[in-house]
């Protein structure tokens, strides 16, 4: 009873974060088709930069509470500048192009940010586990939970919520969804089709970003974390329908009770699990769980 | 594919195999590096063509070199041209199997589902004890038909080895990409639908395709596995896909000979990467890489077939 417990907790604060990095790369992709491998690099720095504000705040004795909004602004400034970089100076030159050609583009991006990161920040880890620390815990049938990841779960669900409420309720929303259905229709009917797509690359950077920085104070910040997290968003993203917003919450969850469970019960297959969770849902979903499949072109 | 350039080939890697005693082994190694990594990138020719980009080709490249570690441990197989053969057929396989299921996608899902295939091995080698876990395997020294050369013999030994498997690639895959079946590769890539009207199987098509580049990337992660001696998880890991996505960029989709040039000037810009900039290889490897793409979309082997074209177009006038 108590590894189910534990499973489903850990499972639900795993796919809060999965969601939280996720819902910005699937977002991405959704409006402009472009497979942000970058998106690792948002994280990482997002998660650096996290860990330096946290450092630079707490120092001087601050109270506790501002430590979260430094977490936030830091996560929100680095995410807005590095969006703003690689949208205007790289990825419009090559809007148009090859899906495949973007991808190696944003790829190139990630190799060269990763060690942008290191002559940044130099190569020794850092930690920033005050925040975490701080929140305090309390224990549950003999499990001990942290504020800190309730609190996690909680900002995944409201920002579940604020996304759907923006895509549906909302004008900004809706012209998204009618670039995500057809750029040129949408652009034809005098849709500013270039500001939708800087707006969507910068809201998807700061996601990136926070995802990193809202993981800063749980561990020990090393350069190589961008690399671990890329690869499991795609997993999330393709489980769930590359470009859906519902498809990334229920990616979340599966990715993350998977891995949950694994990690508890089986704890050879952690890796494992995950990529075998998403072959087989490919196997049957070609297109992801959310995803509408795309009618053949002749 | 003329006799004429056949012999061609087979002069400039003969050459090359005569100058090995006059060069310095480092460079030998390297070079055997490169035409390891030549070889995988002659298989992702095959599918690029085909307008499918592998970024888990590394499944396959891994598959080989573990092969390699395995047989001489396990089964206390030495015989390089034997290990060699056991690893291609064993990569073949495998793409065989997941081919029944990655031939049935394209573009960026084709991309994904085998990048989580390669990522599935690379959990499966981690967590491993018998398979050597993160440490990865020693491969043992190979023998050659009995032969055991030591010392700088073996590096030369292994250098002539990779000269004749680069050899027999470049022949074989230049025959493919010309036969029928290879110059199908345009027409599924500008549309797949067309080529199925004309009462062809696109899904058999590209599965004979994947198993064949899977072939090669056997063959290289063998040489590379017998190169460095060793074998580890790292070698499956979706940054060695990347790699060898990388090269193939560099290089261009034209010819095979630019895969194994784009492997070497690879191989050196890592060196000398390395060298200048501990910390700042992969920085220099994505500038090339972006450069590449912005400037040089179709890769550098473009650049010799433009010349040339212009060139001939002037010998005409």
């Amino acid at each position: 009873m108590i590894t189910a417990i534990a499973i489903v907790t850990d499972g639900l604060v795993y796919a809060a974060w999965l969601f939280v990095v996720a819902i910005g790369l699937t977002l991405i992709f959704g409006v402009m088709k472009i497979l942000n491998v970058a998106h690792g690099a948002f994280y990482a720095f997002g998660a650096y930069a996290a860990a330096t504000a946290i450092g630079l705040y707490f120092d001087r004795g601050w109270p506790v509470a501002g430590g979260y909004l430094a977490i936030a602004t830091a996560a929100i400034a680095i995410g807005l500048v590095m969006g703003y970089i690689l949208e205007r100076v790289f990825l419009r030159r090559v809007y148009g192009r090859d899906e495949v050609v973007v991808v190696l583009i944003t790829y190139a991006l990630f190799l060269i940010l990763e060690d942008v990161l290191i002559l940044i920040w130099g190569t020794d880890g850092r930690s920033a586990y005050q925040p975490y620390t701080e929140a305090g815990s309390f224990t549950v049938g003999g499990l001990p939970l942290s504020v800190y990841d309730i609190g996690l779960v909680g900002f995944a669900g409201l920002l579940a919520i604020a996304a759907s409420y923006t895509i549906k309720k909302t004008t900004f929303g809706r012209l998204l969804t009618a670039v995500i259905y057809d750029r040129e229709t949408a652009a034809a009917f005098g849709v500013d089709v270039s500001r939708v797509y800087t707006v969507t690359f910068l809201v998807g950077a700061v996601l990136g970003a926070l995802g990193g920085a809202l993981t800063a104070p749980k561990i020990s910040v090393t350069p190589g974390l961008g690399v671990e997290v890329i690869v499991l968003a795609f997993a999330v993203v393709a489980i769930g329908g590359m470009g859906s917003m519902e498809g990334a919450l229920v990616g979340a969850l599966i990715v993350g009770l998977f891995r949950a469970g694994a990690v508890h019960l089986i704890p050879q297959l952690e890796l494992f699990s995950i990529y075998a969770v998403m072959a087989l849902v490919l196997v049957f979903r070609p297109q992801g769980l959310f995803s509408r499949a795309q009618p053949r072109k002749i | 594919m003329t006799g004429l350039r056949i012999l061609l080939g087979a002069a400039i890697l003969g050459g090359l195999g005569a100058a090995a005693p006059f060069t310095p082994l480092w460079l030998i190694s390297l070079v055997t590096l490169a035409m390891s990594t030549g070889l995988v990138v002659c298989g992702l020719i095959i599918l690029w063509r085909g307008g499918l980009v592998p970024f888990g080709q590394a499944l396959f490249f891994a598959t080989g070199a573990y092969t390699v570690a395995l047989s001489g441990r396990w089964f206390g197989v030495t015989d390089a041209f034997l290990l060699i053969a056991l690893a291609v057929i064993m990569a073949a396989l495998v793409a065989f199997v997941v081919g029944f299921l990655l031939a049935q996608y394209r573009e960026i899902f084709f991309a994904m589902l085998s990048l989580a295939l390669s990522m599935i091995l690379y959990g499966v080698l981690v967590k491993s004890e018998t398979l050597g876990s993160t440490d990865g395997v020693n491969v043992a020294q190979a023998s050659f038909f009995g032969m055991k050369p030591r010392g700088p013999g073996y590096t030369f030994a292994l250098f002539w080895l990779a000269l004749g498997m680069v050899f027999s690639a470049w022949v074989g895959v230049s025959a493919y990409l010309g036969s029928i079946a290879g110059q199908l590769a345009g027409a599924i890539r500008d549309n797949e639908i067309r080529v199925e009207y004309l009462g062809i199987s696109v899904t058999r098509l590209v599965h004979l395709k994947l198993t064949i580049s899977a072939a090669l990337a056997g063959a290289g992660g063998a040489l590379a596995a017998l190169s460095i001696s060793h074998v580890d998880p790292q070698m499956a890991y979706w940054t060695t896909s990347g790699g060898f996505v990388f090269v193939t960029i560099l290089a261009g989709a034209a010819s095979v000979p630019a895969a194994f040039l784009g492997a070497l000037l690879f191989e050196i810009v890592r060196t000398i990467a390395v060298a200048l900039l501990p910390g700042g290889w992969q920085l220099i490897l994505g500038s090339v890489l972006l450069l590449t793409i912005l400037f040089v979309p179709e890769g550098l082997g473009s650049l010799m077939i433009r010349k040339r074209a212009t060139v001939s177009e002037k010998g005409a006038a």
